[in-house]
């Protein structure tokens, strides 16, 4: 993806996300990844998180990895999203080979194609909304004007608009996930990568989160929802389930 | 990632924990106003003592009577005895004998109580030459000063220093006046220059504090005595500043010679030169800054280990902020930058508001302690560059552990 092209899709957010993304990218699979190993050597033993997983996400997926801790999936979710790579095996990310990459790569595949949503929001308490959106595009190299214009369209776009001046203490739970959201879509990634997204909500904020990353996919989003809950994983159309470092079912029943 | 995002980023953090940078900021700030009014006091009472030193006469030699040996191989005490006489003083001002010596004042000095009408003052009273005015490097404000025609008539007038016209006449002008001068009646014909400063340092005083009559008139009416022929000290004005060596040497030879005295570890005579007295102070007040600087350099190094102390904390504080950041794309480098442009901020920052205190300091301090205190603008530019070089420096450790650290670990912490 040239330069150029990445700048028009920033400047014309999920409107039009299938119209946008450049041909080439259309029959790669947003994750490509192939027999991959992780092995945490602490010295004096090895502990081998990842023992050979094999998937790939094609574009517009809502994918749910689930498992129980200690089952992979956090080490899993830390390859895909690029802030930690793989002992062995090859991870592409929308057509780019990511398991080879050193820090200052890693950290640009991070601001161009990944949006994180975190369970703990991790929005800077000291910003108010539209600046904590604003912060990928920070480091994307934006001007001012198109970055505050992004991120209060963003913010507009996750039912927000009326409160983008809010600091994170001075709204709800749910609200700041909604933030969090925006901060991840204002980009415009080839992925949005969310680490148990509900799970430090009440049941309805929860609920409301979860719809909007339905209607995310609706619009063409790709999405993989890491979680240990059958029930928030129910909403996702593929479920990839790891235990003990394998893919242990990957069901397609939605 | 451009350098003014990283200016607004960094501005906004310090801004953020305003307690924690006020803290920092306070210890450089300290130092930093250490090193100024330090150096300053320093270079103040330096150029006091070589103001003060210079207003004694430039390139002046005193010649004073040194001790005499006695038959009894017994040495009188230093300045006991007056082995300079007349006749050396005008060997001395010969231009054969000694070409570098532009003029020679023989003088002698003797404390004495001075009465105009009802006021009396005791003051130094001098017999000399109309040569000392400008061996001494002075002038005459009001009147004249003593000429070659009051020495041959010994005549009854006397020279007042500003000090003592002031306290024996007020407001009066003095010139014409009659002072009595051990009860010898005396006219006031001229009144010196003032060169004391405003601050009350003896030398200056007494500068400006004395009574000058002609040499002749002071040996027959002053001082009763033996010896008449003995002067108590001869001044010698060397042609330059450049020449004072040679005068020096001309003087000594010539003096060893007409005193018979063929060592001059012998000599009853020693000569110094304000070189000399000059040097021996400002090197005593060069020790001085030394150590004073030595001890505000150690209160800004503190100052940095403070700014090191409180970027650690700062890393440690908000090592989910740079994960998150680093989450987001910032690069390494990126952050530890940021961390960079924090502690140099806190730096400047110290080191102006530093520099201006060191300003106040020495606009205020004089008025309560006697020593002037004299601002360089290099050691204040200094002073700003140091502070934020210590920003730097000590912020170079904590913005690398910022940058290395592992973005999920980062992210994971509580």
């Amino acid at each position: 993806m040239s330069m150029d092209e990445s700048l028009d899709e920033i400047a014309n957010p999920l409107n039009h996300p299938t119209v946008t993304l450049p041909v080439s990218t259309k029959s790669t699979p947003v994750i490509a990844v192939r027999e991959i190993r992780k092995v945490y050597d602490t010295g004096s033993f090895k502990v081998e998180a990842l023992k050979g997983v094999t998937f790939s996400i094609e574009r517009g997926e809502f994918v749910a990895i689930i498992g129980p801790s200690g089952s992979g999936k956090s080490t899993l979710m830390h390859i895909l999203g690029a802030l930690d790579v793989p002992t062995s095996g090859s991870f592409e990310l929308a057509g780019e080979d990511v398991s080879e990459m050193g820090e200052e790569q890693l950290a640009e595949v991070r601001n161009r194609k990944i949006g994180f949503v975190f369970q703990q929001f991790n929005l800077l308490s000291s910003l108010n909304a539209w600046r904590n959106v604003e912060l990928p595009l920070i480091y994307a190299g934006l001007d001012s004007r198109r970055r505050r214009q992004l991120a209060i369209d963003t913010l507009g776009r996750v039912g927000l608009g009326e409160r983008i001046d809010h600091r994170p203490g001075e709204l709800s739970g749910g609200q700041q996930q909604r933030v969090a959201i925006a901060r991840a879509l204002v980009t415009n990634p080839a992925l949005i990568l969310a680490d148990e997204p509900s799970g430090n909500l009440d049941s309805k904020a929860a609920t409301d989160v979860l719809n909007l990353f339905r209607e995310l996919h609706q619009s063409g989003r790709t999405i993989v929802l890491i979680t240990h809950d059958r029930d928030v994983a129910s909403q996702a159309e593929r479920i990839i389930s790891i235990r003990d470092g394998l893919i242990f079912e990957a069901d397609r029943s939605k | 990632m451009n350098i003014f995002e990283t200016l607004r980023t960094g501005l906004s953090s310090i801004l953020t924990h305003r307690l924690r940078s006020i803290l920092t900021i306070l210890g450089v700030m300290i130092g930093i106003t250490a090193v100024i009014l330090t150096v300053g006091l320093g270079q103040g009472a330096q150029s006091q003592v070589a103001s003060e030193i210079s207003a004694l006469g430039t390139n002046l030699l005193t010649v004073s009577p040194g001790s005499s040996t006695s038959t009894g191989g017994i040495r009188g005490g230093f300045g006991s005895a007056s082995t300079l006489t007349l006749s050396d003083a005008q060997a001395l001002a010969n231009p054969i004998v000694a070409p570098d010596i532009k003029a020679v004042a023989a003088t002698s000095t003797s404390n004495a109580t001075l009465v105009a009408g009802g006021n009396n003052w005791t003051t130094s009273v001098v017999g000399t030459y109309p040569s000392w005015l400008s061996v001494r490097g002075r002038s005459i404000t009001q009147g004249r000063f003593i000429a070659n025609v009051d020495l041959t008539t010994q005549a009854n007038v006397v020279v007042l220093g500003s000090v003592t016209a002031a306290e024996l006449f007020g407001g009066r002008d003095p010139v014409g006046q009659s002072v009595s001068i051990n009860g010898v009646p005396m006219t006031v014909i001229g009144i010196l220059n003032t060169v004391g400063s405003s601050n009350t340092s003896s030398t200056s005083a007494s500068l400006d504090d004395q009574a000058i009559i002609p040499f002749t008139t002071f040996r027959s009416e002053v001082v009763g005595g033996a010896n008449r022929d003995s002067v108590g000290s001869i001044l010698i004005e060397a042609n330059s500043s450049a020449s004072l060596s040679a005068a020096y040497q001309e003087a000594n030879s010539e003096l060893l010679a007409l005193h018979g005295i063929t060592s001059s570890a012998n000599a009853d005579f020693s000569i110094q030169s304000q070189q000399s007295v000059l040097s021996t102070a400002t090197s005593v007040d060069k020790t001085l800054t030394i150590l004073l600087g030595g001890v505000a350099a150690i209160s800004l190094l503190v100052g940095g280990i403070g700014v090191m102390n409180i970027m650690m904390v700062s890393v440690t504080e908000r090592i989910r902020e740079i994960g998150l950041r680093k989450a987001l794309g910032a690069t390494p480098r990126v952050i530890r930058r940021q961390f960079l442009i924090e502690a140099s901020i806190l730096g400047l920052v110290g080191g102006i508001i530093g520099v201006a205190l060191g300003i106040a300091g020495a606009v205020v301090l004089p008025h309560f302690i006697s020593n002037p205190i004299e601002l360089s603008i290099p050691a204040m530019v200094g002073a700003v560059v140091v502070a934020v070089a210590i920003g730097v420096g000590f912020g170079v450790y904590p913005a690398g552990r910022a940058a290395n650290l592992a973005p999920i670990d980062a992210l994971r912490s509580e």
